[in-house]
């Protein structure tokens, strides 16, 4: 297992590097200069000294070796667009509010998901069954931006119910939290839902009743784990995803966080704060696949881990 | 002694004629393959429905300028943003432009975009994955390992790069798309032929001399296509809430007919005053991307040979 | 009395392509202590029966009508105020006094649950015992089915066993209470032909050991000719023939059954293998008179449209087939 997990890191060490390599040369296809809307005010003089100090004069490998040095130490350099703050203090102030809300949905998503999932599968009642099916149908058919506008429009502007400004108190935390987790807990739902019926059919669930296990027994310990494989596969990148937050969610609700800054750093060609973010997603990626593979195979003992 | 059985009359006890036995019993009558996922399919009603709607939005979105007096730029300044009425079914917006219109051939561009990118990961993925699967051994390990590699990295951070270094146009649209979403379809392929190939009817392929490409795509890739179909349905959505996220940041394509989310991102600027019309492409989106999950969903269960 | 005393019992299927009649109108008993094989091909209804017995049908499966008593008990749902009880009752019994071993080693094991977790649970569902002692009970037990080295096997999962060994386990969990009734379903279809003979030879021993009644699902006569006091064959859901093992293999009635022992290769005879041409009947629309008649070489017009009626042979020896009256009335003409 040890072993694994570093094999794995040393992997996702690799795949960073390329990412982060990838990533820089794209960037710096992207045409325009980072200081374009002041090109016309500036004289050219200032500008090749804007040039010299964000180091973007020398050759653009030369560029990369200094880069990939420095960030190695964990020094990302300072942001271009916002007038040299640095990268690590930027992130620093975003990060938590954007993981708070992420840890929020991640929460509201899998209980919501598995409650209503397993309500689906286990239900007597056919119109329960089906009517859990055709929202979360619904639920995935709804993009997630589209449906924080709508949420946004309805609760707070026309009801005026909830609060829809920063992240102040736990009430804040519903609109821009039901917008995020809406599209996984359908996901989950269904998953949950087509996995246990299909649990519940094979044979091992027969012979647990045949020993005379009570039928809530029989759910819980014979049914439960092997139904959760496919939730965990999906849940795993979900959580990176739901964690490095939404640069709508964080635009509409005006929540301080990073997943506004994702956007906005490309368009206005900060290259620094796009490659500190890359490498930043690309971690939490990483290591919630790592993370993912290592439940999955402590759940299931056939999936042997390193093969 | 009576009984019952002295009621029957001597000639009962002649011997049954060959002819008179049903000696073939089958089971379920001979259908085709394909018949028979119709058949099935057809009995999913939301399945139907969610084809209806499609088709439905097909035609209109080919029809919309023969059909419409409107352009989708004709503006009417006397008109702004109206409320539906027999002239705009849908309203107008900000320009006095007709919301009807603007949406139809919105669906142009959200459909196309779909349907395209959802084809193109048809055959990326399952190029890849069939030959990843098929090869087995060194060649397996290296293609799955640069999936891995894929699969890592934040893909709308490839698609907005994508956007930004070749333009606002379609092609770039599909080629941010494509970038990562073909690696499920690749998964699911590789599993599939791995499982497929060690089957019989490979072999005897085999023996009988076929080439191994043959025996990839006529046969193992035939066996699994019901789920490369699904998949493929449900890859559709995908790239149409892709490209209009990217059209509602305001990175879209652009051009002067707009997309289902530039709709969107338009009526936004005005959602506090007239909010009905966010209503109209958001409908738009949700019904589309519904009728092609339960469109999948029939699938899925048509195309099962498990449910035969 | 009988332990199990099944009468007119009748079970439906809900399908998409309508109501299945898998068991129709079926009565027989088990006796204390005794081995009884049940033999048809797939599809005659044999698992059916001994699911609905067990209470282990599909959700989609139903017990129309008729009784099951056990032990004196009835224990068909009707027999209980509510699904609850039904269930507590059902719970109480199987595994304790009722056991099954199943088909398929390879899928009848949960994957992801230790080996000696699986065998434990049977043990502690029946008795109050604490976790040591329930571990050495089941690896005592493990070893009498002979898992070698129960110990370390105890903690293994059940991908590291073959399907040989999984089957040791099935059984070794199905005998972990000393139950009064075993029932045994094609319990070595799936396995390889040299295992077949050890399974056998195991559910024989422990058998004897516990002086439990057995009850033998097979579609393999050679499987119940070294196994069975008594013999009952089924076919489309109905049972055809029924007797003590000598009197099924050296005096059959039933066509069904003289087609079915025709298909035991006997290297002595030197016989060629006789296929029963054909396929079982729709049990969509079940026929009307005998389900065989499609099939049977010596069908007469009476058996498409009437079930025959059972005639007693022997005390032991019944058998359902309108061929003895054809006789009799043949021989009343020649008088």
């Amino acid at each position: 297992m040890v072993r694994y997990t570093i094999k794995r890191l040393a992997v996702g060490a690799v795949t960073l590097f390329l990412l982060a390599t990838i990533t820089f040369f794209l960037m710096h296809m992207i045409p325009g200069s980072p200081f374009a809307g002041e090109t016309t005010k500036l004289p050219v003089k200032v500008l090749d000294k804007l040039y010299e100090k964000y180091g973007l004069d020398k050759p653009l490998l030369e560029q990369y070796v200094i880069y990939m040095k420095n960030a190695v130490r964990g020094d990302f350099g300072v942001s271009i667009y916002r007038k040299g703050k640095s990268i690590e203090k930027i992130i620093a102030a975003g990060l938590p509010y954007t993981v708070r809300l992420g840890a929020v949905s991640v929460c509201v998503a899998l209980l919501m998901g598995i409650f209503l999932g397993t309500v689906a599968a286990f239900t007597k009642k056919r119109w329960l069954s089906n009517l859990v099916l055709i929202v979360a149908t619904a639920g995935v058919s709804m993009p997630g931006f589209l449906l924080s506008v709508l949420l946004l429009l309805l609760f707070g502007v026309v009801l005026k119910w909830l609060p829809f400004v920063g992240l102040n108190s736990p009430l804040h935390y519903i609109l821009p939290a039901t917008g995020m987790a809406f599209a996984p807990i359908s996901m989950i739902a269904r998953l949950v839902r087509s996995s246990l019926r299909e649990v519940m059919k094979q044979d091992y669930m027969v012979l647990a009743r045949a020993k005379g296990t009570p039928e809530k027994l029989v759910i819980w310990r014979h049914g439960l784990k092997n139904a959760m494989l496919p939730v965990i596969t999906y849940a795993g990148p979900m959580i990176a995803t739901l964690l490095t937050g939404s640069f709508v969610i964080e635009s509409l609700y005006s929540i301080p966080g990073i997943g506004a800054e994702f956007v906005t750093s490309i368009t206005n060609r900060d290259y620094t704060m796009i490659m500190a973010l890359t490498i930043l997603y690309g971690t939490f990626i990483i290591i919630a696949n790592i993370i993912t593979d290592i439940v999955n195979a402590m759940i299931d003992p056939r999936i042997k881990l390193g093969k | 002694m009576m009984t019952y059985t002295e009621q029957i009359e001597d000639s009962m006890f002649d011997k049954l004629e060959e002819s008179e036995k049903d000696t073939e019993f089958i089971a379920m009558e001979s259908k085709t393959y394909l018949k028979d996922a119709w058949d099935c399919f057809k009995k999913n009603r939301l399945a139907l429905a969610g084809l209806i709607f499609l088709l439905f939005m097909v035609v209109l979105a080919v029809m919309v300028p023969v059909l419409s007096p409107y352009t989708y730029d004709s503006q009417n300044l006397d008109v702004r943003n109206a409320l539906p009425s027999m002239a705009h079914p849908l309203g107008t917006d900000k320009l006095g432009r007709d919301i009807l219109v603007r949406l139809m051939f919105g669906a142009r561009i959200s459909l196309m975009v779909g349907f395209v990118a959802a084809f193109l990961n048809l055959i990326i993925g399952v190029v890849y994955g069939g030959v990843s699967g098929f090869m087995g051994g060194k060649t397996d390990m290296v293609m799955m390992r640069i999936i891995d590699c894929i699969y890592s990295i934040p893909s709308m951070l490839y698609v907005i790069l994508i956007m930004m270094v070749f333009g606002s146009n379609i092609g770039s649209v599909l080629l941010g798309i494509c970038v990562s979403s073909w690696i499920g379809m690749a998964r699911q392929v590789r599993t599939q032929v791995q499982t497929l190939k060690q089957q019989e009817f490979a072999l005897a392929a085999y023996v009988i001399g076929a080439g191994k490409l043959r025996i990839l795509f006529k046969h193992l890739i035939i066996n699994c296509m019901g789920p490369i179909i699904v998949s493929t349905t449900l890859m559709v959505p995908e790239a149409i809430f892709t490209e209009s996220f990217l059209a509602f940041i305001g990175i879209g394509i652009s051009l002067p007919q707009a997309s289902w989310g530039t709709l969107a991102s338009e009526a936004r600027s005005v959602i506090q005053s007239y909010p009905l019309q966010i209503v109209w492409p958001v409908l738009a989106i949700c019904l589309t991307v519904l009728s092609l999950n339960f469109i999948g969903d029939g699938l899925g269960e048509a195309l099962d040979p498990k449910n035969r | 009395m009988a332990l199990l005393d099944v009468t007119n019992l009748s079970v439906d299927f809900q399908t998409d392509q309508g109501v299945v009649h898998a068991v129709r109108d079926i009565s027989f008993q088990v006796g204390e202590s005794e081995v009884v094989g049940i033999v048809g091909e797939s599809g005659s209804g044999k698992s059916v029966t001994m699911y609905s017995v067990m209470g282990l049908l599909a959700s989609n499966g139903d017990i129309k009508e008729g009784s099951v008593t056990f032990d004196g008990t009835e224990i068909t749902r009707k027999a209980f105020p509510n699904q609850k009880a039904y269930e507590a009752a059902m719970s109480r019994i199987r595994g304790n006094d009722m056991s099954m071993i199943f088909q398929d080693p390879m899928t009848f094991l949960n994957p992801v649950i230790k080996i000696g977790k699986q065998v434990t649970e049977v043990i502690k569902n029946h008795n109050k015992i604490s976790d040591a002692q329930a571990k050495e009970q089941a690896v005592s037990l493990m070893g009498q089915v002979g898992i070698p080295s129960p110990e370390q096997r105890f903690g293994q999962y059940p991908h590291e066993f073959s399907g040989g060994m999984r089957q040791r386990i099935i059984i070794a969990m199905a005998l972990a209470n000393n139950p009064k009734l075993i029932i045994a379903d094609e319990p070595t279809t799936a396995l390889d032909v040299t295992i077949q003979a050890q399974v056998l030879d195991l559910i024989k021993e422990m058998k004897e050991k516990l002086n439990s009644s057995v009850i033998m699902i097979t579609h393999d006569l050679g499987v119940v000719a070294s196994l069975c006091d008594r013999i009952i064959i089924m076919y489309g859901g109905k049972i055809v023939e029924s007797g003590r093992a000598r009197e099924i293999f050296y005096e059959p009635r039933h066509p069904y059954t003289m087609g079915l022992l025709r298909c035991v290769h006997n290297p002595e005879k030197k016989e060629k293998l006789m296929p029963i041409p054909g396929s079982p009947p729709d049990l969509l629309k079940p026929p009307a008179g005998c389900p065989f008649v499609d099939r049977c070489s010596k069908a007469m017009k009476i058996c498409k449209v009437q079930m025959p009626k059972e005639t007693v042979y022997s005390e032991t020896h019944v058998c359902a087939c309108w061929l003895e009256e054809a006789e009799r009335r043949k021989g009343e003409r020649h008088v």
